[in-house]
């Protein structure tokens, strides 16, 4: 468990994180999900024991990170931002030392050693050495250098960053696999991956949480436009224009014409759905509906939304 | 003290698995040896006196050099974040990094017995005490400066300006004494036993006193517990 109540971290003059609060719970996925220079990274410092907080306090398994650093380090593991590793050390080496580090060797390290190698996916580069390996296997040896010790508690800074699609599929289902008896807490910029996989996702925007929630939770609570578009064919300029006046929830934002057809973009009030009457109408004028699609609210619109700067409407 | 331990065999394991121990080691020897052996034959003398004062002017950017990357490279690798984020106490991390740092020189010390065993060759009535007691200053001013330069090191995440702020306090400490004339005289004695080279001097004579012993582990212990501050400091602002 990881409660975080009123932190702050000032960078000289500048308040990277602002008096945020939020409390984790044991098999939760939960990601943290914010623009680059939001606060994630410096939150994530913060409770891995590695920055002193200006204000406010971590507790970990109700441990103060302050009073305990050493204790709760040993339930955390955590990589870094960037995943930073020995280039001149062989993985294995690598993963002995942090064992070492970690209390653990002798017949208890070759478990461990096992474990991981498994979950991460190491068997081909066990013997190589960080700088030979590929970025994606690079990312791995991090990983499995933070999970050496089985923690309770995963922290991961960007985890995906940089790899492939395969590789990122892979390690998103490591964590999900993880997460079902730990706590996972992962920062992302990439909203997809957040997506895909946490079950609860944390928005943090200069500084401050800005939502929290399941993928659901977010989309329930934000009131916006849901967009539609329409391809119609057949239709006369005069029906098209007394759509609006029809059916007054709809509002046309614009028409273009593609291969014959009309494009409708059209929007409407998520808490009123006019799509009943929109078909009526449709069939009442003698359209012929090719494509009619809607984008409901989706976790982009409602970052973009949330973390969209004042007066910077794009 | 275990975790003391493997920061130590890792930093020996990054010394001697790349190439920079073995340049160190024998650019150490070739300089030693050079100075060494040109006055050794002349002087027809059998003692060790020139070797044993060359070397705490090899020391100066050896030193400095051995222990620049100690904590400089961590920073900028990244992995000091990792290394904070362990259940490591700064004590260890920085002590398995000094231990390894003046192990490298005590290796290099080791080399120039090659020395000594030309002497017991072709020397007679070798002082051996004097002998023991010269390699004894050595290690210990070694063990000076090798703190100092761990200190350096912390200080900044760039290797060559460590290793300038090493060598840069290093002469300081190896100069004191050299400027006494240069300081009003009621200063002159806290100077002087502040100097590196006025304990080393006494050692070398022979003369093995509680209060140079005491002065070497003094200076070594304040330089550690100062990285070991720096590394704290670092907790709270970046």
């Amino acid at each position: 468990m990881i409660k975080v109540e009123n932190l702050s971290k000032f960078y000289g003059d500048v308040e990277a994180v602002k008096s945020i609060n939020f409390e984790l719970n044991d098999g939760e996925i939960v990601g943290f999900l914010g623009a680059n220079g939001a606060g994630k990274s410096t939150t994530l410092k913060v409770v891995t024991g590695y920055l002193t907080p200006t204000a406010g306090s971590v507790y970990v398994n109700d441990l103060d990170i302050q009073d305990n650093t050493l204790e709760i380090q040993k339930q955390i593991g955590y990589l870094p931002e960037l995943n930073p590793l020995y280039p001149e050390m062989r993985v294995y080496d690598l993963l002995e030392f942090t064992g070492k580090i970690r209390d653990i060797t002798g017949k208890a390290f070759k478990n461990s050693l096992a474990r991981v190698v498994e979950q991460c996916g190491l068997k081909g580069v066990i013997h190589r050495l960080v700088s030979e390996c590929s970025k994606g296997y690079k990312q791995r040896v991090g990983l499995a250098c933070a999970m050496i010790h089985d923690p309770k508690i995963l922290i991961l800074d960007e985890p995906v960053t940089g790899l492939d699609p395969n590789q990122i599929v892979e390690i998103r289902n490591l964590i999900k696999n993880l997460g079902t008896e730990k706590l996972v807490l992962m920062s992302s910029h990439i909203l997809q991956e957040i997506q895909a996989t946490v079950n609860r996702i944390i928005i943090i925007h200069k500084g401050e949480i800005v939502a929290d929630g399941t993928n659901e939770e977010l989309m329930s609570g934000f009131m916006g436009n849901t967009k539609l578009t329409m391809e119609i064919k057949n239709a006369e300029d005069g029906s098209v224009k007394t759509l609006t006046e029809k059916i007054p929830a709809l509002s046309l934002i614009e028409t273009e014409t593609k291969n014959g057809c009309q494009l409708l973009h059209l929007e409407y009030p998520k808490d009123n759905d006019p799509r009943e009457a929109l078909f009526q109408y449709a069939v009442d004028s003698n359209w012929v509906v090719t494509e009619m699609t809607s984008h409901g609210a989706n976790l982009e619109s409602i970052f973009r939304t949330l973390t969209m700067e004042e007066g910077t409407n794009a | 003290m275990r975790n003391l331990k493997a920061i130590y065999v890792k930093e020996m394991k990054s010394y001697f698995n790349s190439p920079m121990a073995y340049i160190f080691l024998v650019v150490f020897a070739v300089i030693t040896g050079y100075f060494f052996t040109r006055t050794f034959f002349l002087f027809n003398q059998s003692d060790m006196r020139s070797l044993f004062n060359i070397i705490p002017l090899v020391y100066l950017f050896f030193i400095p050099a051995v222990t620049m990357s100690l904590i400089a490279r961590e920073k900028n690798l990244g992995t000091m974040e990792v290394m904070s984020t362990l259940p490591l106490k700064d004590l260890d991390f920085v002590a398995g990094k000094f231990l390894a740092a003046l192990s490298l020189v005590l290796v290099g010390l080791l080399v120039t017995l090659v020395h000594f065993i030309t002497l017991t060759q072709v020397g007679t009535n070798i002082d051996y005490g004097a002998v023991f007691t010269g390699y004894l200053g050595l290690a210990l001013a070694g063990a000076v400066y090798s703190s100092v330069g761990t200190f350096a090191s912390s200080l900044t995440d760039n290797q060559v300006v460590a290793f300038i702020i090493g060598i840069f306090i290093v002469i300081i400490f190896f100069l004191m004494d050299k400027m006494l004339m240069f300081v009003p005289v009621y200063l002159t004695g806290i100077i002087q036993y502040l100097s590196v080279d006025y304990h080393l001097s006494n050692i070398s004579r022979g003369v093995i006193d509680s209060r140079n012993l005491i002065y070497f582990a003094s200076v070594v212990g304040f330089f550690l517990f100062m990285t070991v501050r720096v590394l704290e400091i670092r907790r709270w602002n970046w």
